[in-house]
């Protein structure tokens, strides 16, 4: 047996609990709505399907090395994380409290499709106010940071929240855009995206691509240990910024700057040749400090 | 005694003779221009003639197979096929447009209700289904081709041939047809001037064409361990507890599914806990299952025999070649007939999985509106009565099934299964739709993969049941259903003689093991994604696309 | 969707972590959340279930961990997306087990 195989304990695969449980310092995880007190969604009832006591998301108090932090965590299993009326009403309750509480960061475990599409314009109204009220935590002085790595990603309306948050630590397997690959091919045709191509897809998607594009802060092992440290190493080196026009406008200027240089690129593989990447083809292969280590070399 | 007039010896050698001289006549030489593959399939294929088209699990003569489709009827016709494998969608449009009539075969998979449209049509006449051995063996007596169609990875000026890893079918179809009068042709992804070694010699080999695309292979034996379910772990650790510990099976194969897939993971976590590194699973019959590279890592396995590759698994095989047949130049050699002939004879256990089991224990994948057939599964899942060499593990359960002066061993054959399928379809039933379909088909037999009284043992997770130690049909039958979990079947046991059949070991709970079932996570699996079969192999396995999530 | 409401006798379990929960409302799977109840001697359970017509087959899975394992006054709470009963059987024994301290 390979000791670091066995040691492992895979986010990807990992409920959202079972994240939790070992994301926060033991014993400190405190639900709010624990699965007794809450209702299924209604909407999905009324579509005569079953719901989940809590809604596909599990929101807490808890500690981070002694420091205390709350955390939303969603649950890929159920209806692919997407985001249902309830449960956007917990998320956006937990980020409103933690602007007037101010723990020392929202830790945001995504794990969604985006919006439930069941419960139509609640879901989609939930997911607007879960902007609102990221940015407003924010505001209040409070890093809400990012951590993905489920089997859904961050996509659709998760995607946006996702870059809307202080910062994103992803592994390799997660993934982060706005739309689904099977939703682009759907869309433009398999021509333009080949969804079952799934290398493909993670070299568009994958956390190895957004962390050497510079969307994600940090790139960690799938790994529910490494995502603790790499969350705890963030945040004692992090303190919120206040919001600036010029930080914006800065902002805005390297996006147009991408869409300049890569807008014709078909594969993540000619995003990273033009990035400096010396051998492109190289990098799906990559463990994680090799590839930390080649982004940390590569022209700037 | 009537006069007569002489008899001519060599009428197959002179008809193949008159065939050479006909594609001569084209200016055809050994090598042919792939535009101009039709004139030669026209020239040396007559009406009637039996024509072996190779394929199976791995590579298919997709090129040649197409391009025979596309002849012209007028041409040929009433062809008697025989193959493997019945997969490609140009296998079918052979009969559908005209060319051929009579169909001998092992396997159709996903054509499957295709050819039972065409059956019930009554414009294919189905010869048999046979097991791979079976139809082998036939090549060499009744059913040796006219003229095979084959698969190679290379050949060189001469039409020396290089198979690469996929040997699989290609020795005994090419055997057969050179050495009886036959044409050999193969298409071929390349040539090359000096080839890694030489598989089938130029002299056995009649002509060569250049595919314009290399031959589909498909990825059949890769089974990514993230799918594998707490339940089928329980069930692993059954199998490993109960059969595999207590028989010393040193001599295996394994089926394809999740189930087997699952057991292959726990051997170098589960198995070596309970101390049974070495002492079993040491000698396989098997594809390269990516699955089984923890336990080649770990030092379970010594020996593995292939059927034929497996996509990605080459440079990982030819890295390991203490375990692998490889040859001098390092790739991989397999060899479906001798791998099935091992699986047969030399293996002392069979697992593998079915889609229905009845009360007599007579199992089958076929369901309604589907030919299926079933490959090499009845052959390794079958005691041999032919073997005579003894082994620990054959002997123990000869004495279980004929007591303790049992002059012949068994093989163990043992049936995997979840009582339910997806969908809560139940595994076992009353009666296989097997006779159903017999009666749809108007075939002779039921279409049943394994028979019941080859079975030894049946997994399930409610428990094992050992059909060796039953003395009775009754008995039988009650250890099957006492397994058989809450299927209907399964909660019409009698529950008085299935506790009985408890107390004297026939049936075993996982508590009768120690085994609880709590403890069945999947935290148990040597590797939990395909990323961690990467990472065993040192990076050697490389998984198609598909199967990434990086 | 259906809705199956049962009961069983069962012997008095002990609990130590009131309520427990186990599983996730997935495809193939389902979630259990286990609570005390009033009747000491009795199990009572409420599934909601996307598989319909099934109804018996539960009756049978459950009766059958009612009188195997000490359930008695609890209240089991149950989201299933069409579990097998091999899955159902192992959960309700993992959220029992839960129930009584979590540990093995």
């Amino acid at each position: 047996m390979i000791a670091s195989l066995a040691a492992r304990h895979s986010w990807f695969e990992a409920t959202a609990r079972a994240r939790l449980a070992g994301l926060l310092d033991p014993g400190s995880f405190s639900e709010i709505l624990p699965p007794a007190e809450s209702n299924p969604s209604p909407h999905l009832a009324l579509l005569d399907l079953p719901g989940a006591f809590d809604d596909g998301v599990v929101v807490c108090y808890g500690q981070l090395g002694k420091r205390p932090i709350f955390a939303i965590a969603q649950e890929g299993q159920f209806m692919g994380g997407a985001v249902g009326e309830i449960h956007g009403a917990k998320i956006v309750g937990m980020l409103r409290r933690a602007a007037q509480e101010k723990p020392a960061a929202v830790l945001f475990l995504i794990d969604s499709g985006g919006v439930r599409l069941h419960e139509a314009n609640a879901g989609l109204i939930a997911i607007s106010e879960i902007m609102r009220a990221v940015l407003d935590a924010r505001a209040a002085g409070v890093p809400v940071i990012a951590l993905v790595g489920g089997s859904c990603g961050a996509f659709g309306g998760m995607g946006i929240v996702a870059k809307l948050c202080s910062a994103i630590v992803i592994s390799e397997e997660g993934r982060l855009a706005l739309s689904g690959p099977e939703v682009i091919e759907t869309v433009a045709g398999v021509e333009e995206f080949d969804s079952k191509d799934r290398a493909l897809v993670w070299r568009v998607t994958g956390g190895k691509h957004r962390y050497l594009m510079g969307d994600c802060a940090m790139l960690v092992e799938d790994d529910i240990a490494a995502f603790r440290s790499g969350a705890t190493e963030f945040l004692a080196g992090w303190s919120e910024p206040v919001p600036s026009v010029a930080h914006l406008r800065a902002g805005q200027q390297t996006l147009e700057n991408r869409l300049a240089a890569y807008a014709s690129y078909r594969d993540g593989l000619q995003v990273w040749a033009a990035l400096g990447v010396a051998e492109p083809e190289s990098v799906p292969l990559l463990d994680r400090d090799a590839l930390v280590a080649l982004k940390e070399g590569l022209p700037t | 005694m009537n006069a007569s007039l002489p008899r001519n010896w060599d009428t197959l050698r002179q008809s193949r003779g008159r065939r050479l001289e006909r594609a001569a006549s084209l200016g055809f030489g050994k090598e042919i221009p792939v535009d101009r593959i039709i004139d030669l399939l026209e020239a040396v294929i007559q009406p009637g003639d039996r024509v072996c088209l190779e394929g199976n699990n791995q590579k298919q003569a997709d090129f040649l197979s197409e391009s025979l489709a596309d002849c012209s009827p007028e041409r040929i016709n009433h062809l008697s096929m025989v193959q493997s494998v019945l997969a490609l969608p140009s296998h079918v449009d052979l009969f559908e447009r005209g060319l051929a009539n009579r169909l001998d075969f092992s396997f159709s998979g996903p054509q499957g209700a295709r050819l039972a449209k065409l059956v019930q049509e009554q414009r294919i006449e189905i010869g048999a289904i046979h097991t791979y051995l079976e139809l082998f063996g036939r090549y060499f007596m009744d059913l040796t081709p006219n003229v095979a169609l084959i698969a190679a990875q290379a050949a060189d000026a001469e039409g020396n041939l290089y198979l690469g890893p996929n040997t699989e079918d290609t020795p005994a179809i090419v055997e057969a047809t050179a050495f009886k009068g036959g044409i050999v042709i193969a298409q071929v992804n390349e040539r090359l001037d000096k080839l890694p070694r030489v598989d089938v010699p130029a002299d056995w080999v009649d002509f060569t064409v250049l595919a314009p695309k290399p031959n589909y292979i498909e990825p059949l034996f890769t089974r990514d361990p993230a799918q594998i379910t707490e339940v089928q772990v329980l069930m692993a650790m059954m199998a490993i507890k109960g059969i595999y510990a207590e028989y010393g099976v040193t001599r295996l194969n394994h089926g394809i599914g999740f189930d087997t897939a699952a057991i292959e993971l726990l051997l170098p976590t589960y198995a070596a806990d309970l101390g049974l590194k070495g002492k079993i699973c040491t000698h396989w019959a098997l594809n390269p299952h990516p699955t089984l590279i923890p336990a080649i890592e770990s030092g379970f396995v010594e020996s593995v025999h292939c059927f034929g590759s497996e996509v990605g698994m080459d440079a990982y095989i030819s890295a390991r070649s203490d375990v692998f047949f490889t040859g001098a130049d390092g790739s991989m050699r397999s060899n479906r007939a001798f791998s099935q002939t091992a699986g047969l004879y030399a293996c002392d256990m069979f697992i593998g999985s079915t889609l229905q089991m009845d009360m007599a224990g007579n199992s089958s994948t076929a369901t309604l509106g589907r030919i299926t057939g079933f490959g090499g599964a009845p052959n390794m899942g079958s005691d041999p009565h032919g073997r005579r060499h003894a082994s620990p593990a054959w002997l123990k359960a000869g004495r279980e099934a004929y007591g303790a002066n049992a002059i012949r061993g068994r093989k163990l054959v043992v049936q995997m299964v979840e009582t339910f399928r997806e969908h809560m379809a139940p595994v076992f039933v009353e009666e296989l739709d097997a006779w159903k379909l017999q009666k749809s088909m108007g075939a002779e037999l039921p279409p049943i993969m394994i028979y019941g009284d080859d079975v030894s043992h049946i997994v399930t997770e409610e428990g094992i049941a050992n059909l060796l130690l039953c003395r009775s049909p009754e008995e039988r039958e009650q250890a099957i259903r006492g397994v058989a979990g809450f299927t209907p079947v399964g909660m019409a046991r009698d529950k008085a003689m299935v506790e009985n059949l408890r107390d004297r070991g026939i049936v075993r709970r996982p508590e009768d093991l120690g085994i609880d079932p709590r403890l069945a996570t999947r935290d148990l699996l040597a590797a939990r994604s395909v990323k961690d079969l990467v990472r065993w192999s040192g990076g050697l396995y490389a998984p198609p696309s598909r199967f990434r999530n990086w | 969707m259906e809705t199956l409401d049962f009961r069983f006798d069962s012997k008095p379990v002990p609990r130590a972590a009131d309520p427990a929960l186990c599983g996730v409302v997935g495809s193939g799977n389902l979630e259990i959340l286990v609570k005390s109840g009033i009747e000491p001697e009795a199990c009572r359970v409420r599934i909601k279930t996307s598989a319909r017509g099934f109804g018996e087959t539960w009756r049978a899975v459950l009766d059958s961990f009612a009188t195997s394992h000490p359930a008695g006054g609890t209240v089991i709470a149950i989201n299933d997306m069409g579990a097998t009963p091999a899955v159902v059987t192992l959960r309700l024994a993992q959220a029992l087990a839960e129930y009584q301290g979590g540990g093995l």
